[in-house]
């Protein structure tokens, strides 16, 4: 299983990463060889077998419906990088013409 | 106070209860260990000697007060404590040996945090990890690697290698670790200390900066399994904030029953004693073998077949669940931002600078196997054979009440020894990641040197919500043996 450059550059734009030129090349050698040992699975045949997505029961569990104590504006703004008026300030999501 | 050598949990809590010591000169006790020993080690991140010498003092008034009103203590008062570093711990820098969090300060405590402070615990600081919890050395980390106590030039293993290098190194006399494919057991086993990986479930996830939530679990690195199950037992249980948490009994505890293995079936699969695995760690695991089965243990091989298949799994898994988890640092809510006038620049270049060699080549792996076409041929049929891997230990469960297995196959590695080699590295974890995928737990605890004189662990992994019974084995081992209190020579 080898990864081209490409599929490498798309992978990492999925992921919004910016990888160097070094990086890509890097990325494409070890991840080939990584799908390579992974590989191994392929030979299973799991057509009769179910997904496991999580080892404990399916069980869900409502909690009372009651307010309670959150995290005050000041803690939820106090680690962003940039805030304007109790808000987080990103740059412009729309285009701007 | 200059004798920590001999301070157990057990024992700093009997010596603060009677009065022999008070928190605060235990907490200075061990600062002062600590910088002395921490050039060499670099066990810690950060380290917060003011925040814990007034955790201290506030315990010791606390304990005047309570004797005065006859109220009881909190079990754990005045313990002194390091966390590893992807726990939140309120007001105290939590990085995740990453440089996209070097500056966040949690607003709130992981719930296995505020349990134990409830319990009266001394924060003394947070312990080096491999950046979000993925590797298997410690040298992932951004701030710089951990060295072994026992051999300044090898890894503590990881990813909570600064845990395991601090209780081995009597930094601390416990600390927390976490555990999302082997991160409590392998540094335990290359440290010479012991490490429990809980049930998953067992211990809240809330609080804990997610790598692989399916796998991810909080446990305890100290000297003994005694030691380890007294501080479990205080965190674990059910938390509304963890949509998993289970809601199962602890039963007694396990290092309160009888000191032998009578009656127990202990399981031995033949695929964790594979070739290629170092030949005195196997030595020594057939000698605690030995032990168990002088101790009354019955003793009864057994095969776990898709052992093989754990690390393709584990290695889909959990980069596919890291890739999700790790979508959030995009520089808008907390930690790193690169500026940008353009948004999606700002979050590549925010996650591009942010995050370490092997954060980001996880993220790249699970980003890939849940793309688009390759979603079934990749996340899906690991998911599967994770099914697979499970129903071996239910079978083998059927017919026996613990396994015992090496934590890993080698004794600790040299820092730089992988290179840049990742599938190297990962291969450290094959015989830890099966609990993770199979949820069960799993206790490492040191039998024995290799001839270079470095510790080697074994595993016991038992039923779900099995812990007690593993505390139980693991003491009456620990009662028979001395492997245990063997301290590196650091002095």
């Amino acid at each position: 299983m080898t990864l081209t450059l490409k599929e490498v550059e798309h992978i990492a734009l999925l992921a919004r990463l910016e990888l160097t030129a070094e990086e890509k090349q890097r990325y494409q050698q070890q991840l080939s060889a990584i799908l390579d040992h992974i590989a191994a699975l392929q030979q299973l045949d799991t057509s009769q077998i179910e997904a496991t997505s999580s080892v404990l029961p399916p069980r869900s569990r409502l909690r009372q419906d009651v307010a309670r104590q959150g995290l005050t504006t000041q803690q939820v703004l106090q680690n962003a990088p940039m805030t304007e008026a109790d808000q987080f300030r990103v740059p412009p999501v729309l285009d701007q013409d | 106070m200059n004798d920590l050598d001999a301070f157990s949990v057990q024992d700093a809590l009997n010596a603060l209860q009677s009065g022999q010591v008070s928190s605060l000169e235990l907490t200075q006790a061990y600062l002062e260990r600590i910088q002395r020993l921490e050039v060499k080690l670099h066990a810690f991140i950060t380290l917060t000697p003011d925040l814990a010498l007034s955790q201290a003092r506030a315990a010791d008034d606390k304990r005047v007060q309570l004797r005065k009103s006859g109220q009881p203590y909190p079990p754990l008062l005045g313990l002194p404590l390091a966390v590893k570093d992807v726990l939140c711990v309120q007001g105290m820098r939590t990085t995740c040996g990453s440089k996209i969090l070097e500056n966040f300060i949690p607003p709130f405590n992981a719930t296995c945090v505020q349990r134990l402070l409830d319990a009266g615990v001394v924060v003394l600081g947070k312990t080096n990890t491999d950046e979000f919890a993925m590797g298997s050395s410690t040298e992932n980390s951004a701030y710089g690697v951990t060295h072994n106590p026992w051999d300044l030039d090898r890894v503590p293993g990881g990813s909570s290698g600064g845990s395991a290098a601090a209780v081995a190194a009597q930094l601390a006399p416990a600390a927390l670790g976490t555990d999302t494919g082997g991160s409590v057991r392998q540094p335990a086993s290359f440290c010479g200390v012991t490490g429990i990986k809980p049930t998953y479930g067992r211990v809240s996830r809330f609080g804990l900066i997610a790598y692989g939530s399916s796998l991810d679990s909080v446990g305890v690195l100290g000297h003994s399994a005694q030691d380890t199950e007294i501080i479990l037992r205080l965190m674990a249980g059910f938390d509304e904030l963890d949509a998993t948490s289970q809601d199962e009994p602890l039963g007694t505890p396990g290092c309160a029953e009888n000191a032998d293995a009578h009656s127990f079936r202990i399981g031995v699969p033949k695929e964790y004693f594979i070739e290629g695995i170092q030949s005195e760690v196997k030595d020594r695991v057939h000698q605690a073998i030995q032990v168990f089965a002088d101790l009354g243990a019955e003793i009864i091989e057994i095969s776990l077949p898709h052992t093989p298949y754990a690390l393709p799994v584990y290695y889909l898994i959990a980069p596919a669940e890291a890739s999700a988890n790790l979508a959030r640092y995009d520089g808008v809510r907390f930690g790193l931002r690169a500026e940008s006038h353009d948004l999606n620049q700002m979050f590549c270049q925010t996650r591009g600078r942010g995050f370490g060699a092997e954060v980001k080549r996880r993220i790249m792996l699970g980003t890939y196997a849940l793309s688009a076409g390759y979603y079934d041929a990749y996340y899906g049929q690991a998911q599967k054979v994770r099914t697979l891997i499970k129903q071996d230990f239910d079978k083998a469960f059927q017919h026996i009440d613990v396994i015992a297995a090496p934590v890993a196959p080698s004794t600790a590695f040299k820092i730089g020894g992988h290179g840049d080699d990742p599938l190297a590295m990962y291969l450290e974890d094959v015989f830890s990641l099966p609990a993770n995928l199979a949820g069960v737990p799993g206790l490492a605890f040191p039998v024995g040197f290799d001839n270079k004189h470095l510790p080697v662990g074994m595993q016991l992994m038992g039923k779900p919500f099995s812990e007690s019974l593993l505390f139980r084995l693991a003491h009456a081992y620990q009662q028979a043996t001395d492997w245990h209190q063997h301290r590196p020579p650091l002095d």
